[in-house]
């Protein structure tokens, strides 16, 4: 009921703004939610609800400006009709995604949303974005429960980063049977993502035939991570998988050197410093360590032009979720170029489930991460996961898994 | 009146119980957990030692950084809650245009010490502007306003140094570069020992031990013990108030960006928010010690540090529960608690009721 | 004599205001406040934020020295102010000039091309450069050229010019609470551009707001006169007129603000709440108290826990439930209070801080996750429901909260002044001597914080409907600190000081929310200037108006006479 009350309001606002708008040829919106009609001149808007302040910021950073090349890379218009973004902080948090999302909702001409960054941030913001008839394509929400229908999926959610699922699983799979190790412990920092990924490794590392010697959790801003890896070192595992972030990612890398027991235990981290300021961050210490993620074949041609603008616009690269948020960019216009209906004078109509349909059709889209199909609950990655391995500073990929 | 009096004891009876109560249920629970652990005994007594050490270390620096507010705290009965944003911005500074390009340039291979020596100096030195800087604009016109407001101003300060610093030098993490003269361990007594862990516990213990010295036998301090013991008559006697408060300011900074350049050293990363934890642990230890006490500022640093080092995997492993560590600070402020429950005024603090604090 | 030289132009001031100035630009300048918002007009394609960042220093600067010179001559003054624009665009130019060469960028990532571009305005490092210091020097002459007009002109011209920068600053949100029906879009694209003003609108909000600011310089006087002299009857019937004007803004202003907005005003709701709980143990009972949090996420958590959500318990719905999470906290109150009864000031302080801490690592903790979900949250919590109906939107929940501040405020209201309330101003006054005079100290500090916890726990209840869903992290110490921070600024023990406080700091923010990175530095800055222009609050009780004039009229010790002169 809910449903259908915020669609008449949704009508109604889209009728009464495409009434105003120059009539040249009569279009008729037989979209099921709606229609935007943008008039001969005006931007396409397109927002974002990322994470720019607060500890985490570095990743929102990061995803804009994988989103402002996108945009750039377009000429910064879409049928001939400039690309407006509008962007909104999301923060890390529940509150933060809602907030965020029901302003960027409230606005009846934006079609798409690139957000949110953190798994906490996405739940609420799928939900309103679904209900206001829009897309949602995050570069960063890895939590399996947003496109579960039965936890927190919404119909217009998208997202171009890895399922903890498939990921998790992967890196099991790559210790168990590459690396032959049989006995694995793992750290998570508190955060959906880490906590999720390390449970998935481990369930799967426990139904191959391998031991979990411990699991255990550091909190954000810890430093001093010798004690705890000091009660890991007991059960002297013969791998430690930390999908985690750089700053404590950094100083668990530098640290497990340190101590007596860890001395023959492999490391892993995940796609959180898959990073060249982990690389800095961690040292020497990091050589010879792994880094689950997508795979960025480094000679990816669309990757190398990205970093060429990247590095001439920002000065340096951060993290690996601006690929992602280009990627969903990239999606999100060329499914605008797909629907859009022009008429003589330039007015576009764009469908909104027409937009929902063609991206949940996108089949061997060519991105940075790789070859991107939806599923029908909109987890869009490419689901070749890489292993790569630090060998002089560089992310070498060594194994690649499609489940 | 009679029913009244009964009442209250009525009520302190109760209160009592429930303290009691609270007190024996903690006390069970950790010698039940370190009992548990004893027995199971998963680590050998070098690990003990090794938690040991890691708690010194890590405590050394939580105590010069709770002397900055121990020393404020002395003077002005303020918390200065800005204080963690001192650290950072010496070393972050020092890092991005000092130990950076020294690096860059071989000089830091080279010449080590002297290496250091500036990235100490500047840091020091940018902790202390910043510090000048902030008691002049957002402290010294509220020293007449009620407690709370400067409070607010300092949590004011804070967030605008943090922000600050991160739109000056950005918001990635900044590896701090390796100092190769550090790298390695010493066998100390049998125990390998960190070249960084023992560099900083020295350096900490003597610069403890110099800010002692000031604050005791320098005119300067006896002029700050004056002001804190009671402004007015010390503005009477002749002291310049305000001159007194900002080199105290000064003091406690110069400390912090010496504690910065030690953290740098230990963890070799840098960014903007890198203040906000530590000066929460430092503020918690300066306040463990007995607030206003230059010695119980480094004995609740120690102590915090070690507890959060061997606490979770004697206390809490025996018990089984599930991620010890990252329960860490719930230990602290557990044992925060459980001090100031016996002493109200902290382990080394005086009696805060005539200051009526 | 010392008049004299207060007034007498001295160009000693003049210098150190400047580099002030020029501190400020080339700060705001390296932090990227300019170059980042150098694009966000305030009129379209004139003046953008970026430019107000840049200039703004300067025009302050040389308002401050014209009106700390007022009796200086005006030619004076107005030198005094070209000299001061002058000396704040000086470091611009050296950074233009060393920029490139010094490689600048690799320290500072905001000192990037496209800030240079902006400094020069795209005009080339020499030509740029005049032109800067031209602006720059012309906007001080300005800035000292203002007091110098006479209030009547000059008060309307501040009005004017503060009106469209705010208008302009907010175009955004102005234009989501304006709608797209009919003639609205018509006005809208009329007084609006892409971004901020168009020149027109802007044009048109500073005739009429001068326009208004002038009609009330020349007949407000008269006005409020002609008020004063009403017989205090009418006064009265006005004074209820407004009241009711008041409640009737309130109850329909969701169809004024919209989806947006309303959501706003929501979270400043819950935070009204909030403040209004911490005011009692704060405010009335002065007991620092720094780990807030704890009630509200015990609410939150409850809450969620005894509805059908992911992790629930027990199935009830929200209203069931609702009184459960008040007591929940209440009971969470009662606990942590016993612990801390002897304890005073900052050592209560850190102790409140740690119990936040404390809650916040255990309901993250994988100790407690298989039966609340630690990191992963809980999700599926049901809406608030009425009547069968879910209150999913803003401007439905809306309601449910106004009702919970409505009572929360008339609670507070009732018990300042009760028996209870004077208790807790003894308690805060002195301890010693209120227990002398009889008061239980342990009864009523357990009944502070038992109030101050209920009010938290229903605030945290509603919290969690609303969203959702909740995740631990929602309940960090910046909750707390904000709680704390709007009863101060709003004023302490001031039950509208907890609104207005609110609003400020809260729904401004809110506002700014295109600020993005930069809304941490602008609420720290705020904090800062709100505390050091009003110590009392912005809405000061009487008690504290009161204790701060009595404060005033004490005979103050030498050395504060004398540092005070100094300044």
């Amino acid at each position: 009921m809910k449903y259908s009350k915020a669609l008449s309001i949704l009508m109604l606002t889209v009728l009464l703004v495409s009434a105003c708008a120059p009539k040249a040829a009569p279009f008729e919106c037989t979209d099921a939610i709606g229609c935007v009609t943008i008039a001969p001149g005006d931007p396409v808007r397109i927002g974002y609800a990322l994470v720019l302040s607060g500890p985490n910021e570095s990743l929102g950073i990061d995803s804009r400006n994988g989103i402002e090349i996108a945009v750039g890379d377009h000429d910064t218009k879409v049928l001939e009709h400039p690309i407006e973004l509008v962007g909104e902080d999301a923060m890390c948090s529940a509150e933060g995604g809602q907030t965020a999302l029901t302003k960027l909702a409230a606005d009846p001409s934006l079609i798409g949303i690139i957000g949110t960054n953190c798994s906490s941030a996405g739940e609420p913001a799928s939900r309103i974005a679904s209900d206001a008839g829009m897309v949602l394509l995050s570069p960063s929400n890895t939590a399996p429960s947003l496109t579960n229908p039965d936890l927190a999926w919404n119909p217009g959610y998208f997202r171009i980063c890895h399922n903890d699922n498939i990921q998790g699983a992967a890196m099991a799979k790559y210790v168990y049977e590459e690396l032959g190790a049989r006995t694995a412990a793992t750290i998570h920092d508190g955060s959906p993502y880490a906590d999720q990924l390390q449970e998935v490794f481990a369930n799967t590392f426990k139904e191959m035939g391998g031991t979990i010697t411990a699991q255990e959790a550091v909190n954000v801003g810890d430093t001093d991570m010798r004690p705890i890896l000091t009660t890991i070192a007991v059960g002297s595992p013969d791998f430690l998988y930390y999908p985690i972030f750089i700053p404590e990612g950094a100083q668990i890398t530098r640290q497990a050197g340190d101590i007596a027991g860890l001395e023959n235990t492999t490391l892993a981290g995940a796609d959180g410093m898959y990073s060249p300021d982990f690389v800095e961050a961690a040292g020497d210490a990091c050589e010879g360590m792994y880094i689950s993620g997508p795979n960025l074949a480094f000679e990816n041609p669309i990757y190398d032009h990205f970093l060429e603008v990247h590095l001439e616009k920002y000065g340096k690269t951060l993290s690996v979720f601006h690929a992602q948020a280009y990627d969903g960019t990239m999606m999100l216009l060329a499914a605008i170029e797909k629907v859009a209906v022009q008429d003589e004078d330039g007015t576009l109509h764009i469908g909104r489930q027409d937009i929902r349909d063609a991206l949940y059709a996108t089949k061997d889209f060519d991105g940075i991460t790789g070859n991107l199909n939806c599923d029908q609950y909109g987890d869009c990655a490419d689901p070749e996961i890489a292993v790569n391995q630090l060998q002089n500073g560089e992310y070498v990929p060594l194994w690649t898994y499609v489940p | 009146m009679q029913t009244t009096i009964r009442q209250r004891f009525e009520n302190i009876d109760y209160l009592d119980i429930a303290l009691w109560v609270l007190r024996i249920v903690i006390i069970v629970a950790v010698l039940w957990g370190t009992v548990a652990t004893i027995l199971d005994n998963p680590y050998s007594t070098e690990q003990w030692l090794d938690f040991l050490i890691f708690g010194l270390a890590q405590g050394s620096l939580y105590a010069l950084i709770a002397l900055g507010y121990t020393l404020v705290y002395g003077v002005l009965l303020m918390i200065n809650f800005a204080h963690g944003e001192f650290f950072m911005a010496g070393i972050f500074t020092a890092t991005v245009f000092v130990a950076i390009p020294l690096d860059a340039s071989g000089f830091t291979d080279r010449h080590p010490i002297w290496a250091l020596l500036v990235i100490a100096v500047v840091a020091i030195a940018t902790s202390m502007g910043i510090a000048v800087l902030t008691e002049r604009v957002a402290y010294r016109p509220l020293r007449r306003a009620p407690r709370l407001v400067p409070l607010i101003t300092a949590i004011g300060a804070s967030f605008f140094w943090q922000y600050f610093f991160r739109g000056l030098y950005g918001s990635g993490i900044t590896a701090f570069p390796d100092v190769a003269l550090l790298k390695g361990s010493w066998t100390i007594l049998g125990l390998e020992i960190l070249k960084s862990q023992v560099v900083v516990i020295v350096a900490s213990v003597l610069m403890l031990i110099g800010l002692y010295i000031f604050v005791m036998r320098t005119r300067m301090g006896k002029a700050m013990r004056a002001v804190s013991e009671d402004k007015d008559v010390a503005a009477l006697m002749g002291i310049d108030v305000d001159r007194v408060i900002m080199i105290t300011f000064a003091v406690g900074a110069a400390m912090a960006g010496a504690a910065g350049v030690l953290y740098a050293l230990m963890y070799r990363q840098v960014h903007f928010f890198m203040g906000f934890f530590p000066g929460l642990k430092a503020f918690t230890a300066a306040v463990l010690g007995g607030i206003g006490s230059v010695p119980g500022a480094a004995l609740g640093g120690l102590l915090l540090g070690l507890f959060e080092s061997v606490g979770p995997c004697l206390f809490l492993e025996g018990l089984g529960i599930t991620s010890p560590y990252q329960l860490k600070d719930v230990i602290a402020f557990t044992m925060l608690v459980l001090v100031l429950l016996v002493r109200p005024q902290g382990i080394m603090g005086e009696r805060l009721a005539e200051k009526k604090a | 004599m010392t008049m004299e030289t207060e007034t007498r132009f001295n160009w000693g001031e003049i210098v150190r205001l400047g580099l002030l100035a020029a501190v400020i630009a080339l700060s705001l300048n390296l932090i990227g406040l300019v170059g980042t918002f150098a694009g966000r007009d305030i009129i379209g394609g004139m003046v953008s934020v970026g430019h107000v960042f840049l200039f703004g220093a300067a025009l302050g600067c040389g308002y401050i020295a014209a009106q700390r010179f007022s009796g200086g001559g005006a030619g004076n003054t107005l030198l005094g102010g070209l000299v001061i624009g002058l000396l704040s665009s000086l470091p611009l130019v050296v950074l233009v000039l060393i920029a490139e060469p010094l490689n600048l960028r690799q320290f500072m990532p905001y000192v990037s091309p496209a800030l240079l571009e902006m400094l020069t305005f795209g005009q080339g490092q020499a030509l740029g450069s005049l032109i800067l210091i031209v602006v720059a020097s012309v906007l001080g002459l300005i800035g000292a050229g203002i007091p110098l007009l006479p209030s009547r002109v000059r008060q309307p011209l501040i009005w004017g010019l503060a009106a469209v920068f705010l208008i302009g600053l907010l175009a955004e949100v102005i234009i989501l609470a304006w709608g797209n029906q009919g003639l609205g879009l018509a006005i809208r694209r009329f007084v609006f551009a892409a971004r901020g003003l168009s020149i027109l609108g802007a044009s048109l909000v500073f005739l009429i707001v001068v326009g208004l600011s002038a009609w009330w310089n020349s007949r407000g006087e008269g006005i409020k006169a002609r008020v004063n002299a009403l017989p205090p009857e009418r006064q009265r019937n006005l004074r209820w007129g407004g009241i009711g004007l008041g409640i009737l803004l309130l109850l329909f202003l969701p169809m004024f603000l919209r989806t947006y907005l309303t959501e706003v005003i929501d979270n400043v709701g819950l935070f009204i709440l909030m403040g209004l709980g911490l005011n009692i143990v704060v405010g009335f009972a002065g007991m620092l108290n720094l780990g807030y949090v704890a009630f509200f996420a015990i609410g939150a958590y409850t809450m969620a826990l005894l509805t059908p959500s992911e992790y629930g318990v027990a199935g009830l719905s929200f209203w069931t439930a609702l009184p459960f999470s008040v007591l929940a906290a209440v009971l969470m109150g009662l606990i942590l209070v016993i612990p801390v009864l002897k304890m005073r000031g900052d050592y209560l302080a850190i102790v409140t801080l740690g119990f936040g801490e404390i809650i916040r690592i255990l309901v993250l903790s994988d100790f407690l996750a298989p039966w609340i979900g630690g990191a992963q949250g809980i999700l599926k919590i049901p809406n608030v429901s009425v009547a069968g109906m879910e209150l999913v939107k803003p401007e439905h929940l809306y309601y449910v909260i106004l009702a919970g501040c409505l009572l929360a405020l008339f609670v507070s209201w009732r018990l300042r002044d009760a028996r209870l309330g004077r208790q807790w101003r003894a308690l805060r006054e002195d301890e010693d001597v209120a227990e002398a005079m009889g008061i239980n100290l342990v009864k009523t500090k357990l009944l502070a914080f038992a109030i101050g916890a209920a009010f938290a726990g229903m605030s945290g209840a509603i919290f969690a409907s609303k969203l959702g869903s909740i995740f631990p992290h929602s309940f960090n110490l910046m909750v707390s600190i904000n709680v704390l921070c709007l009863i101060i600024v709003g004023g302490i023990g001031s039950l509208p000081g907890v609104v207005v406080g609110a609003l400020f700091l809260v729904g401004l923010p809110e506002l700014l929310r295109e600020f993005a990175e930069y809304r941490m530095l602008m609420y720290g800055a705020l904090l800062i200037v709100m505390m050091v222009a009003r110590p009392e609050g912005l809405w000061p009780s009487e008690v504290m108006k009161r204790e701060l004039r009595a404060g005033s009229e004490e005979p103050l010790p030498a050395g504060f006479v004398v540092s005070s002169a100094e300044r």
